[in-house]
């Protein structure tokens, strides 16, 4: 435990103090919205289908420019072997990365929200806890499978292009199952329309942290 | 054992050769039943027969990402580079027949349903399926040739084929109402033959293509190898 959160608060206080991904993950997003808006010229009936899915995208958009940063800067001074050199089983390596880019991913996802509120006039307070839960939830998974993925793609010659194209096709279930859970909140449904769905996106998110863990170290040995 | 293997995959292997005209011959034999043979269908008329080529392209897609997923464990528990040229090889014979079944389906999908494609279950998972191993094969050129690539593609030869089933979990709830894929067809014995002998063929064709793609990925290893002496 003292091992992973030594990983996540080193990778955190390298954002906080250069807050690259964090800001260029705030501008793209907010970019992305505005593009959006052009795109559809969305009507109130019509942004209230698409904001469930425009949330998700966005995200996961954003959540790339994070994750390809993520493994970039270790590669980038060889410090990944200083990490392999340390005493850690690398499952707990993979724990520390992990929850350091969860926690990156989730600031920028808290900050782009407001956003949606301005532009699309979403009433996102409605419910919004469960919003957040949701948000959590989704977030988890993609970024499990997605620092996995960002191991592997950073040292390829495509990198920043390999990353989306591994990690899009494999999270399909858990953007289907959290645009569904908003989807129903949105629309002001009880929980039960939608607890089956929220099972299933807490079902994911087991399976997709569970199987990076087991396998993470075949990807960094070297 | 071990020469028995290594025999398999030399250029003049009677066996292989054997399994190549055998192959020649029943695709032979199973165009005629599937052409003549085999009634044809009643409300769907000619276009049912695309389904003897159809299913038994899938079933060998998805035998084809199995053996994959086996290997790659395997691969990834024994570090022998034999496990990583069988993933390779059977990768792109998967993709080659996922892309048959996702062209063959929506010629037969346009005068059935009406429409080319459409969201459902089955239809979504192939082309997911699709789209992980068309990044699967992106990746391994994008990686170069080493020990390291074998590895992230055994990665993801196990992640993608994990997912599979989630996929279709996840679909099959989102979109319940649009399951229109037929499930199973009720086949007269005349049909049942010439669909038997088009999926025995279907699979012995995968047998002989993986044989004779682990021989060219050995050559390509054998002249990297040498490459590599010479510098």
């Amino acid at each position: 435990m003292k091992q992973i959160l030594a990983i996540l608060w080193k990778d955190l206080q390298v954002e906080m103090r250069s807050k690259e991904s964090l800001l260029s993950m705030l501008t793209f997003g907010l970019l992305i919205l505005v593009l959006f808006n052009f795109a559809l010229e969305p009507t109130p009936e019509l942004k209230r289908q698409i904001t469930p899915g425009l949330l998700w995208i966005t995200f996961l958009f954003s959540g790339i420019l994070g994750l390809n940063r993520s493994f970039s800067l270790e590669k980038e001074n060889m410090a990944i072997h200083g990490m392999l050199l340390a005493p850690v089983d690398r499952g707990l390596i993979y724990f520390g990365k992990f929850g350091a880019n969860l926690i990156i991913l989730l600031i920028a996802e808290f900050f782009t929200l407001p956003f949606f509120l301005l532009f699309l006039n979403m009433p996102l307070f409605q419910h919004f806890w469960w919003i957040i839960a949701i948000i959590v939830l989704g977030t988890i998974g993609f970024v499990a499978v997605g620092t996995l993925f960002s191991a592997m793609s950073v040292n390829t010659k495509m990198r920043e292009v390999m990353l989306p194209l591994l990690l899009f096709p494999v999270s399909t279930p858990i953007l289907l199952a959290a645009v569904a859970c908003l989807r129903e909140i949105m629309a002001g449904e009880p929980f039960d329309t939608y607890q089956q769905w929220f099972t299933l996106l807490a079902a994911f998110d087991v399976i997709f942290v569970t199987i990076p863990y087991l396998i993470f170290e075949y990807v960094i040995e070297e | 054992m071990e020469k028995d293997y290594e025999q398999l995959f030399t250029s003049d292997n009677i066996a292989t050769k054997i399994l190549g005209y055998a192959v020649l011959f029943l695709m032979f034999v199973s165009f005629l039943l599937i052409a003549w043979y085999a009634p044809i269908e009643r409300t769907m008329g000619l276009v049912q027969k695309i389904f003897y080529y159809h299913v038994p392209s899938a079933w060998v897609a998805f035998l084809a990402f199995g053996v994959v997923f086996v290997c790659s464990i395997l691969y990834l528990t024994s570090k022998d580079r034999k496990w990583d040229l069988f993933a390779k090889s059977s990768v792109e014979i998967g993709v080659l027949f996922a892309l048959i079944v996702l062209i063959t389906g929506p010629i037969w999908a346009r005068p059935i349903w009406g429409v080319w494609w459409t969201w459902e279950p089955r239809l979504t998972t192939t082309l997911i399926l699709f789209l992980i191993y068309v990044a699967y094969l992106l990746l391994r050129i994008f990686s170069g040739n080493n020990e390291r690539t074998a590895r992230f593609a055994a990665v993801l030869g196990i992640v993608g084929f994990v997912d599979v089933p989630l996929v279709y979990l996840s679909i099959n709830w989102w979109a319940p109402e649009a399951q229109v894929h037929p499930q199973r067809i009720g086949m007269g014995s005349h049909m049942q033959v010439a669909f038997f002998v088009s999926l025995f063929t279907f699979t012995l064709l995968y047998v002989y293509l993986l044989i004779r793609r682990i021989r060219l990925a050995r050559v390509e290893d054998a002249v990297q190898d040498l490459r590599s002496q010479q510098m």
